[in-house]
């Protein structure tokens, strides 16, 4: 089937299966490897991206499903060599050990603080709940989070 | 992980819905928000041939006041149960308990409709709805029907969803709840619950049970003894009657029968605060 996506504010469009996750979609079709796959069960939350500014876990979504929406992933944020707000915040804080679920991390912040501008730690733990980091370090990564939003005091 | 191969139908309106699925028959399977679905189909455990996609139904995301009762689009995603003005006058336990489902991307997608009809006795709102004496509006060939709560959930995963009927609308009555508490346990905050317990309190005492048996459950016996006169921790005591919990690598049945009564307790205490 014929989709067309709008990703990090570039058109496209391809023929795909309609079986085809939109993580594959992303990763194998339009190119853009940064999104991670990491559990495939939608538990871990590395493959997490915006669609139509919503966080979403693309191993559980179809392409399909995403025809005609505004994707953005981890590529899409950084304006040139200028970091997102987030992005600088976890590189500031060092919001990062291994740096696999890094990705899925920033972009379920983005999305969380879209909806959540001034949030307390405990909206930030409850928040990313669906984001899981295997080395632990979850501390830094609140941090990071409360500091994109200038609500670490 | 792949899904098996299938035919993919996007369906504009309920209408079309129904039709699509009057036209594939037991192939086919609807597709809302797909939190359930895809990872069935992910793991090969459903196969459908055809998908009906109805997630861009929008004339079934709603939440109206209507009178002696609120009426709620089957297609209303969580995220917008959980930041619903109506509900939140109307009806908060709604809110709170979408609230608990899965974690924000999974709100972000997942509708009422989709787990309702999905019939999962592990799912949080089945369990509230029931409680709430909500009733469900299914649409098939021959038109429109009206269940029951008490009557649709039949089985793990088996509800009295017709293969050709589609679910589009929750009516919850009113007032839906003057007193609430959701204790749900699990390991991971965003896990399905191992077991949880909800009370309801509108005028009399509502307790119904996540993850007890193949359906979502009223603790009737922890009812009758509330209306009995039993205290709190005298009626939690038979939280477990009459349920045949599930034995899987979280819990055996018997951990589930103290989890049961530990929190229906909590849950009565909260709601009664």
């Amino acid at each position: 089937m014929r989709i067309g996506t709008t990703v990090n504010g570039q058109a496209h469009e391809h023929d795909v299966e309609p079986r085809l996750l939109l993580v594959q979609y992303l990763r194998e079709v339009v190119g853009l490897t940064g999104t991670k796959i990491g559990c495939d069960t939608s538990s871990c939350g590395a493959c997490t991206m915006l669609v139509d500014g919503e966080s979403v876990k693309s191993c559980t979504m179809l392409a399909a499903q995403a025809d005609g929406s505004e994707i953005t992933t981890i590529e899409g944020l950084a304006n040139g060599d200028e970091l997102h707000p987030v992005q600088a915040a976890f590189h500031d804080q060092h919001g990062l050990q291994c740096g696999f679920c890094t990705a899925g991390m920033v972009m379920a912040t983005v999305s969380l603080l879209d909806e959540i501008p001034r949030p307390t730690e405990r909206d930030v733990r409850l928040g990313l709940e669906g984001n899981l980091c295997r080395c632990t370090g979850y501390h830094n990564i609140v941090q990071a989070v409360l500091a994109a939003a200038g609500t670490n005091r | 992980m792949i899904p098996a191969p299938f035919d993919y139908v996007r369906a504009g309106s309920a209408d079309e819905a129904v039709a699509a699925l009057a036209e594939h028959g037991d192939d086919a399977k609807l597709l809302a928000g797909g939190m359930s679905l895809l990872p069935l189909m992910k793991l090969r455990l459903a196969t459908p041939t055809v998908l009906i996609d109805v997630g861009r139904v929008r004339e079934l995301s709603y939440v109206r006041d209507a009178g002696d009762h609120l009426a709620v689009g089957a297609l209303t995603r969580h995220r917008d149960l959980e930041t619903s003005d109506v509900l939140a006058t109307h009806c908060a336990p709604l809110r709170t308990v979408a609230s608990e489902v899965g974690d924000n991307q999974v709100r972000h997608r997942g509708t009422i409709g989709g787990s309702v009809a999905h019939g999962d006795p592990a799912s949080d709102l089945p369990a509230l709805l029931l409680a709430l004496d909500a009733t469900f509006v299914v649409r098939g060939p021959g038109g429109e029907r009206t269940l029951a709560a008490a009557d649709f959930f039949h089985g793990f995963l088996e509800t009295a969803l017709e293969p050709d009927e589609l679910l589009t609308e929750i009516r919850v009555p009113k007032p839906g709840g003057t007193g609430f508490a959701y204790e749900k346990f699990q390991r991971r905050a965003q896990d399905w619950a191992i077991v949880g317990a909800m009370a309801v309190r509108n005028g009399d005492t509502r307790v119904a049970l996540v993850n007890m048996g193949g359906t979502p459950l009223r603790a009737l016996a922890v009812e009758e003894a509330l209306a009995g006169g039993a205290s709190v921790e005298q009626a939690a005591e038979h939280a477990a009657e009459g349920t045949e919990p599930p034995g899987d690598i979280n819990a055996t049945p018997e951990y589930r029968e103290h989890l049961a009564r530990v929190l229906v307790r909590r849950a009565l205490e909260a709601a009664s605060a």
